[in-house]
């Protein structure tokens, strides 16, 4: 049997085995669909037992792995997941046979090579999420990029070469400044790289402001926040259907992912201090995401600026820095993964059809194929957020909590909501009674054995989370609110002065000795919350510090 | 002066290099023209023999020979074993290309190997006169290997160019030497240090040598603004001397900064690091965004160089363990990634054509998917992007230059990285997104395709291992550059 602590060591190794077998196999295009659909079930099952095995109970890291690197720089091999992560790895190994699946028939030049890419690039993904060592990070950061630039640029539609270099480049314009921040914190912070050691220490109100800032970049970047999404429309109408569906289930959440696991913990106070930007930004993301895939023609584009709108839902539950936000935030990183995902397995399968991704030309398909057009109509309900499914809950969790953060941000990303309501349906209503302005006659036929198999699982996560989302919060619970109490202002009151200090007088940054006020009145305004995360928890630093 | 026999074990393999290369020469005489690959092994043999001598007469710690003349170190161990292997590859990369060009001559070689003598007396210089005979063997030698090509105009103006420009960088060293001579007193580089720390010697006289120094440093380098002779000798030379340019003189170009800068005039560190701040800074900006307008893949080549030796400074200027150590592992990596660079374009250019425009490498990944993979692999290296081991050394000049404080220079250095990554993805777009223009088969003997895997891939386990590497540049540095 395989050691519990080796199991996050072999999510990375076994895709990387399987792209090798495939690369040194001959060619033979059957063989390598079935060896690399193989490997990714394989992937996904030994994966399983993260979802069995996890201590709800704990914030601590678990399936810990930690062998020395680079010993010169202190560098180490570190890997981990907590509450944080293990959905999101669990999200990458379920999503990444699913891309495999919908690859089947879509894919006939040069299929050995794009296998060999979606598996590194999902060994690459798995490796960002668990690394507990930021150089480690950082190194499967970069190298996500190679396989996804040449998905898109090999398998892509028409414009894909300016869609390849824009992604990649803007990507690596994000990780850059990142690297410097890094470096900087490794030396600040005591010649490490191990992110939860980095965690614990306290850093000057300036050097914050700078490591935030270059983090910043990054991850919103990859989110991607407005006003930085503009990359994100091109990748996603270019890229092959498995491609997008890679980059909107899985690669969007690296960036939230970063703000959780390294902004919030490592930066609190720059983080509080700035929050107020983050949410003005979120809430534009929100609105105008939703804005824009309204007037969208083309369906693929509709649901990628439906994903701008939806991943501001997700920065604002991490900005506000309460229990449900952060949890919803969580959530909805999931959700976003499996409806998102669904819906552009959906759109894959009926341009594999019509050829034409346009709205108009998709018009009327409610005779012809009625499976098909149902389980569009259920994606497109959960990407809303109809009470049932699972998007539901992430979205009530994150206003929530922003609602108890500042009212005014609450009834704003509610109006969000009504906007997603709006263009989905009204997309549903064409696609589905609209008038085809097809000229040719194509036969539309509908979804077979494998492609109801590709989207059946969603489909079974969609309800699953949808009534009964407690197991999936439970496991995000103890490291929430150790996250949450992690970030509190509770620091020196000198810190906190010191940054307003070093913040310029002209951003619209809340002052943090309000902030400090206002989270800890949000965290203990129900008695619900009190219990979950009592003072007791908050004053970990303080005793810290006396110590 | 006395001489002392003992002093021959220190330069035993320069002594074994000179006396093969002279065999050689008179060997070669003897051989018919289809018989030149004898010569070609008796090459092999001599660099193979040099570095058994090098492995074997390592580990006596700092000796020094002929009146302090010259020092052998573990950091001149290690660059000139890595020249001895650097060039070897060079030979086995060109060995057919220069044969279809009838370059494939007994002179070549010799001068190859004297050229290796230069950089060898370089490596291992510990006196200004050595520093300089060493330079002037190696850029003679080379003048020459890039005139090689006679009925070419091309390579004449290179070589032209490169000689004049050459020369006068050779003015302005020795002239800066003088300077320092007349300052100090003396030649030899700890004593030059010694008379500075002890405050006799004139500041002003001082410096301004040091400014007739750096420059002539930094046209040896290459380094802007005194880079104008790269981007033409790279293009108009034959693409193997090219490589032979760009490969091994850039670890002997290291060992002759870090002697002269570190080891000699360290005393004015203040002075020179802020020198090498303007000529890294400027020479990653210009090298990197004057490479992306480039459709000669040389001469991309030559400026990206330009770029790498900006990077390579910076890793000096940050100084300190860290950042001798750092700079050393750039130059070596660089070394390794410019071999198979440079290698993929010979393997490319087979009968009279030469695949030095980018255009060449359209759509590679349908004619040959295992040789664009390896020069996605190289592409990646030189933009630093993980997990190659260009990344790893990027990462380690960017650490020594936070470390020392510099941290606005790293973000400068990151930001040009950044515009570099652009070009060589070009060349990874051109390879997999493009149709090929052409279709003919790509032929590559058995031992260059063996060559150009082990090198591809070098570049990704030592990404992924670099740990032995970079501690051997450490120690290296650590014995040679600080004990003084």
């Amino acid at each position: 049997m395989i050691h519990e602590s080796n199991l996050l060591s072999l999510l990375i190794l076994l895709p990387l085995l399987g792209a090798a077998i495939i690369g040194f196999a001959p060619r033979h295009d059957g063989w390598t669909r079935w060896t690399a659909l193989v490997f990714t079930l394989l992937v996904f099952a030994v994966s399983l037992p993260l979802w069995f095995l996890f201590d709800t109970s704990s914030h601590e890291m678990q399936f810990v792995t930690r062998l020395s690197w680079i010993p010169a720089f202190n560098i180490n091999y570190a890997v981990g997941v907590d509450g944080i992560s293990v959905l999101l790895v669990l999200l990458t190994t379920l999503i990444t046979p699913l891309c495999v699946l919908c690859s089947w028939k879509a894919i006939d030049t040069r299929v050995k090579e794009y296998m060999m890419a979606i598996l590194i690039m999902e060994a690459a993904i798995i490796g960002v999420f668990v690394a507990l060592d930021l150089f480690l990070f950082f190194v499967f950061w970069e190298a996500e990029l190679i396989p996804m630039f040449l998905i898109i640029g090999v398998w892509g539609g028409q414009r894909r070469v300016y869609a390849a270099l824009k992604f990649f480049l803007y990507t690596m314009a994000g990780s850059l400044p990142m690297l410097v921040a890094i470096l900087a914190l490794y030396f600040t912070g005591g010649g490490t790289f191990d992110i939860q050691q980095l965690a614990q220490g306290s850093y000057s109100a300036a050097f914050q402001f700078w490591v935030f800032w270059a983090f910043f970049l990054a991850f919103a970047i990859k989110v991607p926040m407005f006003p930085f999404h503009t990359w994100l429309p091109d990748a996603h109408v270019e890229a092959p259907t498995a491609g997008s569906v890679m980059l909107a289930s899985v690669m969007l959440k690296l960036g939230t992912y970063g703000f959780l696991r390294f902004s919030l913990p490592i930066t609190p106070d720059a983080s509080h201090a700035f929050a107020p930007v983050i949410l003005i930004l979120s809430l534009i993301a929100i609105i105008w995401g939703s804005y824009m895939a309204l007037v969208q023609t083309d369906l693929k584009k509709l649901v990628a600026y439906s994903s701008v709108g939806h991943m501001g839902f997700v920065t604002l539950g991490i900005f506000v820095f309460n229990t449900e936000g952060i949890e919803g935030a969580i959530l909805q990183m999931v959700n976003h993964g499996i409806t998102t995902g669904a819906l552009f397995l959906c759109v894959g399968m009926i341009y594999e059809r019509t050829h034409s991704r346009l709205i108009s030309d998709c018009g009327g398909l409610r005779m012809t194929v009625p499976i098909y057009v149902t389980l569009l109509a259920i994606f497109s309900f959960a990407s809303f957020g109809l009470p049932g499914t699972n998007s539901f809950v992430g979205e009530f969790l994150v206003l929530v909590g922003s609602f108890k953060s500042s009212l005014l941000a609450g009834a704003i990303a509610l109006g969000g909501v009504v906007l997603t309501v709006a263009y989905m349906l009204w997309m549903l209503q064409r696609v589905v009674w609209g008038e085809s302005t097809r000229k040719e006659e194509v036969v539309v036929t509908d979804l077979n054995g494998r492609e109801i198999a590709t989207l059946l699982p969603l489909l079974v996560l969609v309800f699953w989370i949808g009534f009964n989302p407690e197991p999936f919060l439970a496991r995000m619970r103890a490291s929430v609110e150790h996250l949450v109490s992690e970030v509190s202002p509770v620091r020196g009151v000198n810190n906190i002065e010191g940054l307003n200090e070093a913040v310029p007088p002209s951003l619209p940054v809340r002052r943090l000795q309000h902030a400090a006020v206002a989270n800890t009145a949000a965290v203990n305004r129900t008695p619900a919350d009190a219990c979950r995360a009592p003072p007791c928890q908050i004053s970990n630093r303080d005793r810290k510090q006396t110590l | 002066m006395n001489f002392v026999i003992s002093d021959l074990l220190p330069v035993l393999p320069e002594v074994f290099v000179l006396a093969m290369a002279c065999v050689i020469l008179i060997a070669d005489l003897l051989i018919r023209q289809d018989g030149r690959l004898v010569t070609y092994l008796l090459v092999q043999l001599t660099l193979l023999g040099c570095s058994l001598i090098i492995v074997g007469t390592h580990g006596n710690g700092v000796v020094y020979a002929f009146h302090n003349m010259f020092v052998d170190d573990s950091m001149s161990d290690v660059l000139k074993l890595l020249t001895c292997l650097a060039l070897s590859m060079m030979l086995a990369y060109s060995r057919l290309y220069l044969t279809v060009r009838e370059l494939f001559t007994g002179e070549f070689m010799v001068l190859v190997l004297f050229a290796m003598i230069g950089m060898m007396v370089m490596i291992s210089a510990n006196n200004f006169l050595t520093l300089y005979l060493g330079l002037e063997l190696l850029s003679l030698s080379l003048y020459t290997i890039v005139a090689l090509q006679r009925d070419s105009s091309i390579a004449i103006e290179a070589a032209m160019k490169y000689f004049v420009l050459g020369s006068l960088a050779s003015c302005l060293l020795l002239y800066g030497m003088s300077m320092l001579y007349g300052a100090t007193g003396t030649l030899e580089l700890g004593a030059v240090s010694q008379a500075i720390q002890s405050g006799t010697a004139d500041k002003n006289i001082l410096v301004f040598g040091l400014v007739f120094v750096v420059s002539g440093l930094a046209f040896k380098l290459g380094a802007v603004p005194f880079h104008m002779w790269v981007p033409d000798v790279y293009q108009g030379a034959p693409t193997a001397v090219t490589m032979l340019i760009g490969s091994a003189p850039k670890l002997a170009a290291f060992a002759f900064v870090a002697r002269i800068l570190v080891e000699g005039l360290q005393p004015l560190v203040q002075h020179w690091s802020g020198m090498l701040i303007i000529l890294a800074i400027a020479s990653m900006a210009l090298g990197n965004i004057t490479a992306i307008v480039q459709t000669n893949l040389k001469r991309m080549f030559a400026y990206s160089t330009i770029a790498h030796m900006g990077f390579m400074l910076l890793g000096l200027l940050s100084g300190g363990i860290v950042g001798y150590g750092a700079s050393m592992f750039y130059a070596v990596v660089y070394v390794l990634m410019s071999l198979g660079s440079f290698g993929m374009i010979i393997l490319l250019s087979r009968m009279g054509f030469e695949a030095d425009t980018l255009d060449d490498f359209k759509g590679l990944s349908r004619r040959s998917p295992w040789l664009a993979f390896l020069m996605l692999l190289l592409m990646f290296s030189m933009a630093g992007v993980p997990p190659t081991v260009g990344f790893t050394a990027k990462f380690s000049v960017l650490n020594a230059a936070v470390q020392a404080g510099h941290v606005w220079l790293a973000v400068v250095a990151v930001l040009f990285s950044l515009i570099g990554a652009f070009y060589y993805l070009r060349i990874v777009k051109l390879m997999y997104f493009d149709t090929p223009e052409s279709h003919a088969p790509i032929t590559i003997g058995q031992d260059t395709a063996l060559l150009i895997s082990v090198n591809g891939l070098a570049v990704l386990l030592l990404g992924l291992l670099p740990e032995t590497l970079m501690s051997v540049c450490a120690v290296a540095v650590r014995q040679s550059l600080l004990l003084h």
